[in-house]
C-alpha cells in the first residue's frame, strides 16, 4: 500500500526507541504562489526572509502574551516527551513536544532574550538558518495542534500555539502549506473547503432528500437559503460529500424534522471548518468566521447550530465572539453557539424523539473524543459536558457501547493523526504512524469487548480513520458519525420504521402502548 | 510533473492531477490510469465519464453518495456502494477517479 511500514500494534502502548531523523523527510507540498497570494501572503520565499521572519515573530510576541510565556517557562522536565501521538508512532525525537517547541524557542532566545543575544551557546539559542527553517517546515507540519501534551505539562505550555505561530511566520515569508492555504482560498471564493458551488450543493441536498424519503417514506427536507428560518446549520462541507459524514448530515435532518424545527443551510456560509486556525492567522480566521456571521444575520435566524466538526466547534465556542461578535441579533433565549449533539441530547432528555435502539444492534460502539472538542471546549454549559453529551446521545440510540482505556479518552484522548491541517495525501506516512496510539486503544476494545465501530464528531477524524484503519487491518467503514447512529434509530412519525414497529394503521389496537415502551432515553452502559 | 503522449506534454501538479482540464483526452486518461496501476474496464470508463459529465454541469466532482447512486442505477443496486467504487479505484473514487477523469482534486476534510 505504501513505501513505509505500518507500526505493529502490541498489547500495550510502548514508548518507542529513539530514531533521530526518522521523519525528517516528511514535508507537505508547499503552497503555490497563487494559493499564497489569495490569502495576502508572499507567493514565494522573500529575499530578506530571515529578517522578515524575526520581525513577524516580534509582532506575534507583542500581540500574543501567552506565546512569550510558553517560550520562557519550559523547564525541560520531560513530562510531555511521551505524550505526542506522532512521537509514539515514529520515535523521532523532534516529535517530542519539548523538542518541537525548542525549534522555535532557540530562535526566540537568539533574537529576543539578552542571554541569547550575547551568550547563545550557553542558552541553546540559534539563528534562523536555512537548515532551521527546513526543520520548521517539516516538524511544525508534524504537529496536529491536538494539545494533548499541554494537558500533561505542569506549566500548561500549549505546543499548538507555538506550531501555529511558526506556520504563521512561514506564511509571512512565502513558505505556506499547499493543503491548508489552497482550501482557505477556496472558501473565500466559493464558501466552503470543497469548492462546492451553490448549484451542486442544491443538487446534493435534493438527492439526499430523495434518499431519506426512499428509506423512511417521509419527506424530510434539507432546506437551503431559507430566509427567516429559526436555525442556521453550519456544518463541515465534508458532510455534503464524503462517507460516513453524509450519514451524519442525514441524521441532523431527521432530528430537525422530528423536532418540527425550522432550519436552513446557507450556500454563502456552507462550511463550518476554519482552517485559518491551523495556520495561526487571526486575520484569516476572522475573515472565515465573518461569512457565518453575515449569513446568519442576513437570513435572520434565531440560533446557529454547528454540525459534527471538531475544530469548528472550538472556533465557534472559544473565538467567534472575539473575532466577529457580538451575535446580538440572535435570540438570547437560546445558548450560543449550539452543538448539534447538545441539540439532540436536549430533545432526547425531553422525550421528544422516538428511538429504536435495536436498529443499531449490529454494532458495538466506542467513542473517539476529538481533540479540539475535548481539550478546547465544553458542551451543555457544564464541565465535562463535551465528553458526556456525545456519549449520552450514543447510549440513547445504541444498546452496545464500550469506552476505550481511560488514558486515551476525554481530555487524554489521542488525536486521530490527521488534525491541524495534516489531512493530506502527501502526509500519508505521518498520518498512518500518528494514528498508532488511537488504533492501539481501539484494537484493545475490539479484542476484549467485541467493539465493531467507532463513532466520532469531527469530519477530519472520520476521513482520517476511514483512510488509515485499513492499514491496521480494520474496515474503512468501522468509523461512523454519531448522528448516523441517531439516523438509524430515530423513528419518524408516519415512517416505514414506525409502521414496522407498531403494525399498520389497520391493526392499530394497542400500538400506543408498545410505542411508549420503545421511547428510550436511558443511558446506562 | 507532466504526462507525455506522442511527444506532447501535459502539465500536472505534484500529485498528477492535470492542470488544464481542457487538455484531457481518453488517451491521456489511459496514461494516468497506467501510472495509478489501474486497468481500465468498461466500469472504470463509466465512472470516469459520469464524473466528467457531472463536472461539466456543476463545476465539481459529485459527492460520493451521488456517484454511488448513479453507479447503482447503471450497474445494478449491489454495486451502488462505496465499497464497490473502492474496488475499482483503491485510492478512493473521489480522488483517484477524478485524477483519471482530468478533474481537479477535491479538497477539504475528505
Amino acid at each position: 500500500m505504501a513505501d513505509f511500514d505500518t507500526p505493529e500494534l502490541k498489547d500495550f502502548l510502548e514508548t518507542p526507541a529513539l530514531c533521530p531523523g526518522a521523519m525528517e523527510h516528511s514535508k507537505p507540498f508547499v503552497a503555490a504562489p497563487n494559493h499564497q497570494e489569495d490569502l495576502g501572503f508572499p507567493g514565494e520565499l522573500v529575499e530578506n526572509w530571515q529578517e522578515k521572519a524575526i520581525d513577524r515573530m516580534g509582532e506575534l510576541l507583542d500581540t500574543n502574551r501567552a506565546l512569550r510565556v510558553y517560550l520562557d517557562s519550559c523547564v525541560k522536565c520531560g513530562a510531555c516527551t511521551d505524550k505526542c501521538h506522532y512521537f509514539l508512532g515514529t520515535g523521532d525525537p523532534k516529535n517530542m513536544p519539548v523538542a518541537r517547541q525548542d525549534l522555535f524557542r532557540k530562535v526566540y532566545r537568539r533574537n529576543f532574550t539578552t542571554a541569547g543575544k550575547y551568550v547563545p551557546w550557553l542558552v541553546g539559542a540559534e539563528d534562523l538558518t536555512e537548515e532551521v527553517l527546513d526543520d520548521w517546515y517539516s516538524y511544525f507540519h508534524q504537529c496536529s495542534q491536538c494539545r494533548r501534551c499541554s494537558v500533561y505539562c505542569p506549566y500548561g505550555i500549549d505546543t499548538a500555539e507555538i506550531s501555529m505561530a511558526a506556520r504563521d511566520i512561514m506564511d509571512h515569508i512565502g513558505v505556506g502549506q499547499k493543503y491548508s492555504n489552497e482550501i482557505i482560498g477556496k472558501l473565500h471564493k466559493i464558501g466552503n473547503n470543497l469548492g462546492l458551488p451553490e448549484k451542486a450543493l442544491a443538487n446534493t441536498l435534493e438527492g439526499l432528500e430523495e434518499d431519506i424519503e426512499d428509506e423512511t417514506g417521509v419527506a424530510v427536507k434539507m432546506p437551503l437559503d431559507v430566509q427567516g428560518a429559526d436555525i442556521l446549520l453550519v456544518t463541515p462541507s465534508a458532510d455534503f460529500f464524503a462517507e460516513p459524514h453524509v450519514d451524519g448530515l442525514i441524521g441532523y435532518a431527521k432530528v430537525f424534522h422530528a423536532a418540527g424545527a425550522s432550519w436552513t443551510v446557507s450556500s454563502y456560509a456552507s462550511e463550518a471548518a476554519n482552517f485559518a486556525m491551523f495556520i495561526g492567522s487571526q486575520a484569516q480566521m476572522r475573515q472565515v468566521a465573518q461569512r457565518i456571521y453575515d449569513a446568519a444575520r442576513d437570513l435572520g435566524v434565531k440560533r446557529i447550530i454547528l454540525g459534527e466538526c471538531g475544530h469548528a466547534w472550538r472556533v465557534a465556542y472559544s473565538f467567534w465572539d472575539t473575532l466577529v461578535g457580538p451575535f446580538d441579533f440572535l435570540d438570547p433565549a437560546y445558548p450560543h453557539p449550539v452543538h448539534i449533539c447538545e441539540y439532540t441530547d436536549d430533545l432526547i432528555n425531553q422525550g421528544k424523539l422516538r428511538l429504536d435502539k435495536s436498529a443499531n444492534d449490529d454494532m458495538t460502539l466506542t467513542f473517539h473524543d476529538s481533540c479540539n472538542v475535548a481539550r478546547a471546549t465544553s458542551m451543555g454549559g457544564r464541565p465535562g459536558g463535551q465528553f458526556e453529551i456525545p456519549r449520552n446521545v450514543i447510549k440513547a440510540v445504541c444498546n452496545n457501547f464500550h469506552d476505550m482505556a481511560d488514558d486515551t479518552i476525554h481530555e487524554a484522548t489521542f488525536c486521530c493523526g490527521g488534525g491541524g491541517g495534516l489531512l493530506t495525501d502527501d502526509l500519508t506516512e505521518l498520518r498512518v504512524k500518528g494514528a498508532k496510539p488511537r488504533m492501539q486503544a481501539l484494537n484493545a476494545v475490539v479484542e476484549d469487548h467485541g467493539v465493531t465501530h467507532m463513532a466520532a464528531i469531527c469530519a477530519i477524524c472520520k476521513s482520517q480513520f476511514s483512510k488509515v484503519m485499513p492499514y491496521y487491518g480494520l474496515e474503512m467503514d468501522a468509523i461512523v458519525s454519531v448522528h448516523q447512529l441517531v439516523s438509524n434509530a430515530i423513528v419518524l412519525e408516519g415512517s416505514i420504521q414506525e409502521e414496522e414497529l407498531d403494525g399498520s394503521a389497520e391493526d392499530e389496537d394497542g400500538a400506543g402502548d408498545s410505542a411508549a415502551t420503545e421511547v428510550t432515553v436511558a443511558s446506562e452502559d | 510533473m507532466a504526462y507525455e503522449i506522442n511527444g506532447e506534454t501535459y502539465e500536472a501538479d505534484e500529485e498528477g492531477y492535470i492542470t488544464d482540464i481542457g487538455s484531457w483526452s481518453e488517451g491521456l486518461a489511459g496514461l494516468i490510469a497506467e501510472d495509478e496501476k489501474i486497468e481500465m474496464t468498461d466500469e472504470h470508463w463509466e465512472v470516469v465519464n459520469f464524473l466528467r459529465e457531472y463536472y461539466d454541469e456543476y463545476q465539481i466532482a459529485p459527492a460520493v453518495r451521488v456517484l454511488t447512486k448513479a453507479v447503482g442505477k447503471k450497474f445494478g443496486k449491489e454495486k451502488g456502494n462505496n465499497k464497490y467504487l473502492y474496488s475499482l479505484f483503491p485510492y478512493g473514487p473521489a480522488k483517484q477517479a477524478c485524477k483519471i477523469a482530468g478533474l481537479p482534486k477535491p479538497t477539504g476534510c475528505i
